[in-house]
Order: C-alpha cells, then sequence, then structure tokens
C-alpha cells in the first residue's frame, strides 16, 4: 500500500497532501520560520536614515565591546546566567523532593496536593509578579509581621528594591511559580517505574533512600535532564516577572535585568536611548545562539548518553 | 515466616511516623503555594483600612465591600479585555488542534519528498520560543497591516502552538492501527473521508490535552499583546491587568480586585481541565 507516493507515475498529484498539511505549514513558516530567518539575517545590517545597509559582524562587535552597549550585555547576560543557576539549585530540587514524597506508596490526597502546589504555574507570570510586590511590599508589611511573628524581624528588607537582592528575589518568585512542572515531569516519571523493580529492591534489603539513590533516581535522570533544558530555554527567554514587577528598565539600575528585558528595551528603546531593529535582531540573534547551543549540547550529549529506559 | 516477624513490626512502626513527615511537608508547601493567592483574594473583598490592619484576615460584616471591584469595572473595560482574551485564545486553540491534527496525520501517514525536513522543522519549534522572531513578526504585520488587530496575535499563537501540537498529535496517530485505514482505503473512501470521519474522532483525547497545554501560553501571554496589539480595543486581559495595575498602583482596593479578576477565571479553568492536564504530563505528551 503506497497510497500517496509522489513516485509513482501513474498516481496524481497530492493534493489531499497540500491540504492536510499545506495550512498548518503555511502559518508556521510564514509566522516563526521565516520570521526567525530573518531577524538572524537583519543583525548584519544597520540602518541610518531610513537606509539599510550591510555590516556584517558589526552589530555583534558593538554589542560586546562598545562601551554604551557592552556592560548592558553583559550585565543581562550575567544577570541571566544567575536566573538561570537559581532556579536549578532551588527550582529542580524542591520539585524533585516533591515529586518523590507525592509518589510515596498509599499516599492519601496525593491527587489534591498535586493540584494545588501545580496552581501558580496555571496563572500568568504578571499576576505573580504584582502578587508578590504587594506582599513583600514593606508598606504593606504581611511578610514583615510574618518575619516578626517567627522571630526573624530584624531580618526583613525591601528585597526587591535592592540592587543587591532585587535579582534573587524575582529568581525566587519565579521558582515558586513554576516548581510545580519539574514536580510534575518526575512525578509522572516515578509513577511509571515498575513495582516489581522497586520491590525487588527492598526485597534485597535496600532502605528508601538506598531504593532511591540506587534504583530510581538512575531511572529519572533523562527526566531530570529534560527538566534542566526546558528551564534553561524558559530563562533564557524571560521577560514578564521582570517587566511586570521592574518595567523596562530592569531597576534598580539594571540589577535585574535579563536577556528578555534588553532585548525589548533595545528593539522599542527607552527613555534614553532610540530603538534599534537591527540591534535588536542582533540581540535576538545572541539569544537565539545561546539557547540554540544550550540544546544541541543537550541533544548531542546528555540526551545521547543517558540511556532511555522502556519500561 | 521468621524473615516476616522480623520484619513485619519495624517496619509497621516506622511507616506512621513517615507518612505524617510526608503529610506534613506536602501540606506545608501546599500552604506555600497557596498563600499569596488567598491572600489578594481575600483583601480584595475588604475596606482599605482592614486591608492594612488585618491583611490575613477573612473580611467581615464590617470590612467587607465591593468598591474595589467596581471601580475595576467602571474605569476600565476589563469585560472588554476578557473578551479579546477569550476570542483569542479560542480562535488560536481551535486552529491549532485542526491544523495541528491534520499536519501530523499527513507527515505520520504518508511518505512524501521533504516530510523529514518538515518534520524536523516543526521539532524545532518546540524548542526555540518564537519571541527571537519578534523583530521580523512586528514589521510583517505592518506591512500586512495586522498591527493592533487580533488576527495578529491569532496567527502568531497558531504558528507557536503547532509545533508541540504536531509532535502529541503525531505521537498519538502512530498508536491508530494500520488496519483501519487500510480498510478504509479498500472500499475507496477518500483520504479525506479517512482523516474527517476515521481518524479525527480517535484522536479527541490526545486533542483535549494539547488544547490545555496552548491555551495557557496563550490566555497568560504579555510579549505578543504588548507589542502587536498594544491598543485600547484590542488589549487583552494579561496586558490590561499589567497597564492597569501598573498606573492605580497606590489604589490598593482596585488592585487586589483587578488581581482577583484575572485570577479567578484560570482558577475556574484549572478546575474543569486539571485533569486533562495532568493526565497529559502523567501519560508522558510532553516528553
Amino acid at each position: 500500500m503506497k497510497p500517496s507516493n509522489q513516485h509513482d507515475e501513474k498516481k496524481p498529484f497530492p493534493w489531499h497532501l497540500v491540504f492536510f498539511l499545506g495550512p498548518g505549514l503555511l502559518i508556521y513558516v510564514v509566522f516563526s520560520v521565516y520570521p526567525l530567518l530573518d531577524t538572524l539575517v537583519l543583525s548584519l545590517y544597520n540602518e541610518q536614515q531610513g537606509q539599510s545597509h550591510f555590516v556584517g559582524l558589526q552589530n555583534f562587535i558593538t554589542l560586546i565591546t562598545d562601551d554604551t552597549w557592552s556592560q548592558a550585555f553583559w550585565n543581562a547576560l550575567g544577570n541571566n546566567f544567575t536566573f538561570f543557576a537559581i532556579h536549578m539549585l532551588v527550582q529542580n530540587p524542591i520539585g524533585l523532593i516533591l515529586a518523590v514524597l507525592l509518589s510515596a506508596p498509599k499516599l492519601r490526597l496525593s491527587g489534591t496536593y498535586r493540584t494545588l502546589i501545580f496552581m501558580p504555574t496555571m496563572l500568568s507570570v504578571v499576576i505573580i509578579g504584582f502578587v508578590w510586590q504587594l506582599l513583600l511590599s514593606p508598606i504593606w508589611g504581611i511578610s514583615e509581621n510574618f518575619l516578626y511573628s517567627i522571630g526573624l524581624g530584624q531580618y526583613f528588607d525591601a528585597w526587591l528594591g535592592k540592587e543587591s537582592s532585587a535579582l534573587i528575589t524575582l529568581a525566587f518568585i519565579s521558582v515558586w511559580q513554576f516548581v510545580g512542572i519539574p514536580m510534575m515531569l518526575i512525578y509522572a516519571t516515578l509513577l511509571n517505574i515498575p513495582d516489581d523493580i522497586v520491590d525487588a529492591s527492598v526485597v534485597d534489603g535496600a532502605n528508601s533512600f538506598q531504593t532511591f539513590w540506587h534504583i530510581k533516581l538512575p531511572l529519572i535522570l533523562p527526566t531530570i535532564a529534560m527538566v534542566s533544558i526546558l528551564t534553561f530555554v524558559a530563562n533564557f527567554n524571560a521577560f514578564e516577572l521582570i517587566y511586570a514587577v521592574k518595567g523596562a528598565l530592569a531597576g534598580p539600575d539594571f540589577s535585574t535585568d535579563l536577556m528578555g528585558t534588553f532585548f525589548y528595551r533595545t528593539f522599542f528603546g527607552f527613555q534614553l536611548q532610540q530603538g534599534s531593529a537591527s540591534m535588536g535582531a542582533a540581540v535576538a540573534t545572541l539569544m537565539f545562539l545561546i539557547i540554540l547551543v544550550g540544546v544541541m549540547l543537550f541533544l548531542f550529549f546528555i540526551q545521547r548518553r543517558i540511556q532511555r529506559f522502556q519500561f | 515466616m521468621k524473615l516476616l516477624s522480623r520484619f513485619t513490626p519495624s517496619t509497621g512502626m516506622r511507616q506512621v511516623p513517615k507518612s505524617v513527615t510526608v503529610h506534613a511537608v506536602l501540606l506545608a508547601y501546599t500552604v506555600i503555594a497557596l498563600f499569596p493567592i488567598i491572600v489578594v483574594i481575600i483583601n480584595a473583598f475588604k475596606e482599605r483600612r482592614a486591608i492594612f490592619r488585618d491583611p490575613l484576615g477573612l473580611p467581615d460584616s464590617d470590612s467587607f465591600t465591593l468598591v474595589g471591584f467596581e471601580q475595576v469595572l467602571l474605569r476600565s473595560d476589563f469585560g472588554l479585555y476578557s473578551w479579546n482574551s477569550l476570542i483569542v485564545t479560542i480562535l488560536a486553540v481551535g486552529l491549532v488542534l485542526m491544523l495541528g491534527a491534520m499536519a501530523a496525520w499527513a507527515l505520520t501517514e504518508y511518505k512524501f519528498k521533504g516530510n523529514l525536513l518538515i518534520t524536523f522543522l516543526f521539532a524545532m519549534g518546540i524548542m526555540i520560543p518564537i519571541r527571537l522572531g519578534t523583530v521580523s513578526i512586528l514589521s510583517l504585520m505592518v506591512n500586512l497591516n495586522l498591527v493592533n488587530t487580533l488576527t495578529a496575535l491569532v496567527l502568531v499563537y497558531i504558528a507557536q502552538g503547532l509545533p508541540l501540537a504536531v509532535y502529541i498529535l503525531s505521537e498519538f496517530v502512530r498508536t491508530i492501527p494500520k488496519e483501519l485505514t487500510e480498510a478504509a482505503r479498500c472500499d475507496a473512501v477518500s483520504e479525506y473521508k479517512i482523516f474527517f470521519c476515521v481518524i479525527l474522532p480517535l484522536l479527541k483525547p490526545a486533542m483535549a490535552t494539547v488544547a490545555v497545554f496552548t491555551m495557557i501560553p496563550i490566555w497568560n501571554d504579555l510579549w505578543f499583546p504588548l507589542i502587536l496589539a498594544p491598543g485600547e480595543e484590542t488589549r487583552t486581559i494579561t496586558l490590561g491587568v499589567q497597564q492597569f495595575v501598573g498606573q492605580y498602583v497606590t489604589d490598593w482596593n482596585s488592585v487586589l480586585s483587578a488581581l482577583t479578576l484575572a485570577i479567578v477565571p484560570v482558577l475556574i479553568l484549572y478546575t474543569i481541565f486539571s485533569r486533562q492536564l495532568i493526565r497529559g504530563l502523567t501519560s508522558g505528551a510532553v516528553k
């Protein structure tokens, strides 16, 4: 049966193929693939007095070396790595612990816990940003009073307003919101581990920690790797939270600037600077390359080496 | 028997405190997860003085007020914003499902030149955020005269949602037994009829999962509404809340009410679809 083989001379033109694939492919290519490629090309041009001309890699050189640009660029990139590191060190381990606890055998209410803990993940980052801004606000004093009630009141500070702590605070807000994703993905993998393997290890005398470390952890490593790459892509693409809480200027003094907000400012401009499409395209291209390199490293080194277990 | 009698009491003894610990940790985390949301919602129904005097208390007959909601609903176009969001989300999700199912079927069922390339092209879209093409998307929309229209958003969201939809639905199409389609072809049923009458009904459960995964990022998106459709008439709820809350940041009643108005629809949607979402996640739809 070769219902639609183009090589088969007797068959007519495969109109059904055009019908099924055409509309989706057309929209996808026109509004996603083409703009992405066009952005890469645009980053090699410069516009002056409405004229655009080819400048090669000049935009990138400007971005990385020019005094006015490079400071902002390296600052945003560095902040982005800090943002990512906090997610990897806090969000994913907490997600793992919650998943392990949720998958405890015969746990009552596990469905309820799962549903409730996942709830913040569903809400818009914009809403979450404002909610935490209110909660951490010294004017309202909810956090302050809470800290006093547990005897830690003197440590309260306007965390979101200080250069030294604003980025870390925002990262923790984001961790709080998205911890449900690693939790769910790891939980699903844990549920799929067949009982016999776990039982065998228990019969062999392993305690629950040993069973987790030697049996379950190796089996969920591929999921942890996937969670890491999803975290990476999401973090290096983050924008909404910073914009909602701190605005496009990512204050105080750009201390919360990420690649996403830097991209937005470069493209649209702000008080001190006019927006530039080609410089914006250059920033987007660098973000594209960073994400692409991350994804490729993941596919070629991690995904390949970690054996996928078929249950 | 000897083995059992030696182990049963000790595991039995240890199981009780262990499950208590598990519950304590999960309960503590559930409180952490829900606390901020609950604080905002209960304070939205309180008078300004009560918001500050007793932020954690429930509204009582003295402090209960709807003044914040009145102000939000009268002073801004929340109804319009919600309507815009609803239209964009329904159209985009519906078209992602339809076009995604058709493309998934074509890519898995038919062998043709470029099949692998197109499959790869869609797969790339799962990882590479469409946002990085914004500079060109905006100039494209300017050229097509679509800036400040909901059509622009729908088109971009279809392009954004298709890769994952095609991926998940392709996996699902593969599990459909070949005999079904082959039998239909022997009876000279057209390819269109095979897809719409045989395949599409079978894809329903997978499409429900895809719908939930596609819907959430669209409903919550700020980036594209901010860039492609910031006009008063086309604002979505997320953009509306963002601008409203930024503008009236000192009017606590209004801010808390606006946040509540934005949270509640999502919570309702979540309670309706959470089973579908969790089923999708736990059946490995996104692996």
